[in-house]
Parts: structure tokens; sequence; C-alpha cells
């Protein structure tokens, strides 16, 4: 693994370690232990959910042909511009996911279908590293014994285990999460998916061989750098990495909600079953 | 809080003092009991007490109980003859209601699955009958007028008819676990997956439920409470440290999930106790007050013993095959019993 990391990975490295000294930031807390102390509520900001690639704003997640562009797909034209794709400037360490041409193809194919084929429509849990960066906050619960991450959307959770349990057993969503200190800096692998989840509203997709190395770098008191570096031969023709800032919530009374959205896609995924079905 | 609670506060701070002073239960770095790691509340003792019981049962009967689930199990768990034929119309009665219920004695669920505890709960080495121990009695206090009223609603309203899957139970539709596992109060379903996992830190304390992977975040401390009316399925917790006794006080618990416990209702005030008592367990107290439903206060106790286990991802919503059939079963009933009235 070590021997495919591309070079500017290093660099980005020490960036993100300049990035934790500098700016006058308040002390990064510390468990009794020594190690950074992350529990709190953490929040990605910026339009990775949306698509991880740089891009520019559209009219809609779903287009179809129109009679001089495309158009947004009848199923969301009502939304009007809150239904709108806002622009990002992209977070993928060099600018493109490094698709073979097959999966390339099958991305396209994801974001052409988006409404019928994005898990996160239905509801189902989020997979790593989609969690991280969704546009709801997550909380990093950390003991010396126990790391847990509890995310807003759909309730979805992760514990962190600090003692290697060997290959994963069963594949899961949410994969399983070994961690480990590397300095002060939390290096989380993932393993064990079962390739259902995807990266974000852009189609961007993996297969079940996926391997996610997360690294949570403090960066003063209520930053983290997030980096997440994907392996995944099925899908991509080499590793590939992710950064952005986790912003913690600093308001005393933060708090995680509750978005428990099975209930809400009810309708879509079993309103042509009601006894009287809605018109 | 009510007299009734205070003192059973005291009493079990005292139980708690107790565990400490043996010096035996683990520690977390700030010196609070550690409640950490995995757990299951699976028991054979009953959430009430059947009738004509007294409190505890003897060794001896313990041991008949709990050797006729093992026997049973056994039995279930001997492989299968490849040359059987089909079971008969309706199924099989497997001798156990909770074994019929779940696969109708066609092999649905078999004893693989099912996990409801194969051990009588012991607490301060009394085998117990029921886990209700508030009242005296061991069952749920009469209902009020009101809550009888509420309860006849529910069941023509929630938990009854296949019209739609708003109708159907929160299990069914992958929203919580069964029963009141996921809670408060966290009692066994007496079926599966009664396994939680706990995170302990000086702030929070996270439960975390296997079944549907539900998260309970109880803050450590007081501060401002939820606005009536927004009710979280698992409600509005705090806790508190009263000597070696974690208190979890919850309120504003969803009516959905509040009426599944025997038609609680979302006023109630949920009491929860935990206290590490030694290596291997952790004792579980739970005392509820509602006014609106129930003509006294009630509680009792549940040991959650250790899970020398791994806890696993429950995506539940994202394999519901059986909401979609149940309601689609419902539909075709309801195609053939118009068709069946058409004929002469």
């Amino acid at each position: 693994m070590k021997s495919h990391r591309p070079r500017s990975l290093a660099l980005v490295l020490l960036l993100v370690a300049a990035a934790g000294r500098g700016h006058g930031q308040a002390p990064v807390p510390r468990l009794a232990s020594g190690k950074p102390d992350f529990n709190g509520l953490w929040q990605a900001l910026g339009n990775a959910h949306w698509d991880l690639e740089a891009h520019e704003a559209r009219a809609a997640l779903q287009l179809q042909p129109g009679q001089v562009i495309p158009v947004p797909a009848s199923p969301v034209r009502a939304l009007g511009a809150v239904g709108a794709v806002p622009s990002g400037w992209g977070v993928v360490v060099g600018g493109e996911i490094p698709y073979t041409a097959t999966a390339r193809a099958q991305r396209d194919e994801n974001r052409a279908k988006y409404l019928e084929r994005d898990p996160e429509i239905k509801c189902y849990l989020p997979g790593v590293p989609r969690a991280t960066y969704q546009p709801f906050p997550f909380q990093i619960v950390q003991s010396d014994k126990h790391v847990m991450m509890v995310y807003e959307y759909a309730g979805a959770v992760r514990e962190i285990y600090l003692a290697d349990p060997g290959p994963a057993e069963v594949d899961s969503w949410m994969g399983q999460s070994v961690g480990r200190w590397v300095a002060d800096t939390f290096v989380v692998e993932s393993t064990g998916f079962n390739g259902s989840a995807w990266f974000d509203r852009a189609g961007n997709f993996h297969g079940s061989s996926l391997r996610v190395v997360e690294r949570f770098s403090p960066a003063g008191r209520d930053h983290i750098w997030y980096q997440a570096t994907m392996t995944d031969p099925e899908t991509f023709t080499r590793p590939w990495t992710i950064r952005m800032p986790l912003y913690r919530h600093i308001d005393p009374n933060a708090r995680l909600g509750q978005f428990k959205c099975v209930e809400f896609v009810e309708e879509l995924m079993y309103g042509h079953l009601r006894k009287k079905p809605i018109q | 809080m009510p007299r009734f609670s205070m003192l059973m506060a005291a009493a079990l701070a005292a139980a708690g003092s107790l565990a400490a002073q043996s010096g035996r239960v683990p520690r977390t770095p700030d010196g609070k009991p550690d409640l950490q790691g995995n757990w299951s509340n699976a028991t054979l003792t009953p959430i009430e007490r059947p009738a004509g019981r007294g409190p505890t049962l003897t060794a001896q009967e313990a041991a008949i109980a709990e050797g006729r689930t093992k026997a049973r199990t056994d039995s279930l768990s001997r492989p299968s003859d490849p040359n059987r034929g089909a079971p008969a119309k309706g199924g099989v009665s497997l001798g156990d209601p909770r074994l019929d219920a779940a696969s109708g004695g066609t092999g649905g669920y078999n004893v693989f699955f099912i996990d409801g505890g194969d051990r009588i709960a012991v607490v301060n080495g009394e085998a117990r009958s029921s886990l209700i121990t508030r009242p005296a009695n061991g069952r749920v206090p009469p209902r009020t007028g009101q809550a009888r009223e509420r309860l006849a609603a529910m069941r023509t309203s929630q938990f009854g008819p296949y019209d739609n899957p708003e109708n159907r139970p929160l299990a069914e539709r992958c929203i919580l676990s069964f029963g009141s596992n996921a809670g408060p109060p966290m009692l066994p379903n007496y079926f599966y997956n009664n396994n939680y996992t706990i995170v302990q830190t000086p702030g929070m304390v996270v439960i975390l439920t296997e079944m549907v992977h539900d998260a309970r975040m109880i803050r450590i401390g007081d501060g401002p409470r939820l606005p009536q009316g927004i009710t979280p399925y698992m409600g509005d917790s705090w806790g508190r440290w009263v000597g070696d006794t974690l208190v979890i006080e919850t309120s504003n618990i969803h009516p959905a999930q509040a009426v599944g416990l025997y038609g609680m209702s979302s006023k109630a005030r949920v009491t929860e106790r935990l206290v590490r008592t030694d290596e291997r367990t952790i004792l579980y107290s739970f005392t509820i007050d509602d006014p609106e439903t129930f003509t006294e206060p009630w509680g009792g106790e549940v040991p959650f013993n250790r899970l020398d286990a791994r806890v696993y991802e429950y995506a539940c919503h994202e394999g519901n095959y059986a909401l979609a059939n149940v309601l689609s079963g419902a539909r075709d009933e309801e195609r053939r019993k118009a068709t069946e009235e058409k004929k002469p």
C-alpha cells in the first residue's frame, strides 16, 4: 500500500502538520493518556457531499434532455432552485478520481439514473468515507479504550476497534474499522464493505474490495484535517485521496439531532402498496 | 421526584457503594465505574410475574427452567433430515410460542437465529420470577381510564391494520428494535439481538442497541430539556453519577415508542440506574413515572451480562423485504376477497 502512495501525499501531510500548529488556535485538548481528545460534534462544510470532484453548479440532481439544453428531470422539477446542485472546487487530491474505463462508464450511468440509484435516496446506510462529509453533524465519543462515531444521518454508527480483530467476518455498509495512533493522528483503516454505498450525490461509487485509510489530524481545538485514501483495484487504477477540514460545533448546547429517515422514504418505497395509494 | 423514587435512589446508591467497596469493579481514568463494553440483557425471566408465583425461584426451579430451554435448543439444533417432506400446511409447532410465531413452524427462523436468553435473571443472589419488582406483585400496575382508551386507539391505528406502512409496528418498519429493547427502559425482547455496546467518557455515555443500530446519547450533567412536542424516539436523556451509580433521567419519549411499553405515554419520566456490580455484570434498574397511564410508579431490575462476542452492523431497512411483502400480501388478500364476493 505504501509503495503506491503518490509523492504529493507526503507534501499534503507536511501541510496538514503545519496547519495544526499555526493561526494562534487554542491548543489541542488531550485525554489523560496524552492522546488528542476528539470528543465532540463535528461537521464538514463545503460541497463534497454533492460531488467529490470539482464541478459547476447545475440545475438538478437528475436532468433530462430539453429542447435547448438539459433541464431538471420531471420528478424534481417542482423544487426549483432548492433542488439545484451548488458548485464545488473538489476535494480529490490531484483533481480526478482515477476510475478504470469500465467504472467511469458506470459512474456516468449512475449520474444519469441518479434518482433510482443513489442509496441516500432510500435512506440506506452511508458507508465510509461518505458518512463523514454528509451535510449532517457526527459525534466522536472517545475514551482510552473505545472510539465510537455516531452520525446524525440515518442514525449510522461505527465502532472503531482499537485492537485489530482480524479480517471482517461479514460484509457491511459501514465496514469494519480499526484505529491506531500515529503521533497525534488517528489513523482508521476500514475494510469489509458490501460495495453498495456511494461516495456522493454524483454517482461516484466503489466495489466491495474497497479499503479506506482515514487520517484524523488535530489542527487546534476546533478543527481536524480529515484525509481518506481509497484503494479498490476493481474500480480504480490507483489509490486516491480526498482531504478536507472538519469543524467542531462550538455551541455548548449543540447536540446530535435525530434524522431517522427510514420513515421519510416509506411513501417513496411502499406508497404503491397502500390500501388507497395517494395519487 | 416522588418519595418512592427517592427511597429507591437511596437504596440503589447504597447498593452501588457496596459494590464499589468490594473494590473489584474496573474504573475509568476519572475514577468512575467503567461500564464500557458489550452486554446482553437476554434472560428467561419474564418482565411480568406469572400468576401464582412468588418473587423468587428456588435453585432447583431455576435449574429446571434453564435445563428445559437447553434441552429444546439442543434438540432443535440437530441436523435436519435432508429427505424430510414439506411441513404440514400451517406449519409444525416447535413447542415454543415464540418459535412458532417467528416461523409458523415452517423453518423461517430456527434456533440458530433465535437467542432469547437461556438463564434466569439473578439479582443479589436471588433467582427472580419477574423483572418487575415494584409493585411487589411483580406486575404492571392497573392503567388509568385515559390510558385504556389510548391503548384501544393504538390497536386500531398503529399496530393493527395492514393498510399503510405507518400502521405497522416500529420494528417491522426497521425504525427501532423489538419491544422496548432500545428503551428507555431497555428491556429484553425474548427473541434475539438483546445486545448493547456502552462507550463512556466524562461528558457522555453512549448506549448502542445492536438492533436497529440505535445509539442513545446520554449527556452527563444538566442542561436545557427539549420543549414539549419534540420527541426523539428514545427521548431526551441526561445522566449523572450518584456515588458509583449512573442515574439516567429521560423524558420526551416518542409516543410511538412509549406506547409499545404497556401503553406508556410520551409524558412518562423514566429513571434508569446502572451499577457495575462485578467484572461480568451491570445491574440495570428502572422506574417509570407516568401518572397519565399507570395508577402508580413501577419498575424493576435486569442484569446486563458481559457479552463475550462482537456487536455487528444491524442494517435492517436496507434489506426490509418483509414490510413490502406484508403490505402486498394484504392487497392480494383484498383482491381475492373481492373476487370471491363477485362469485354467485
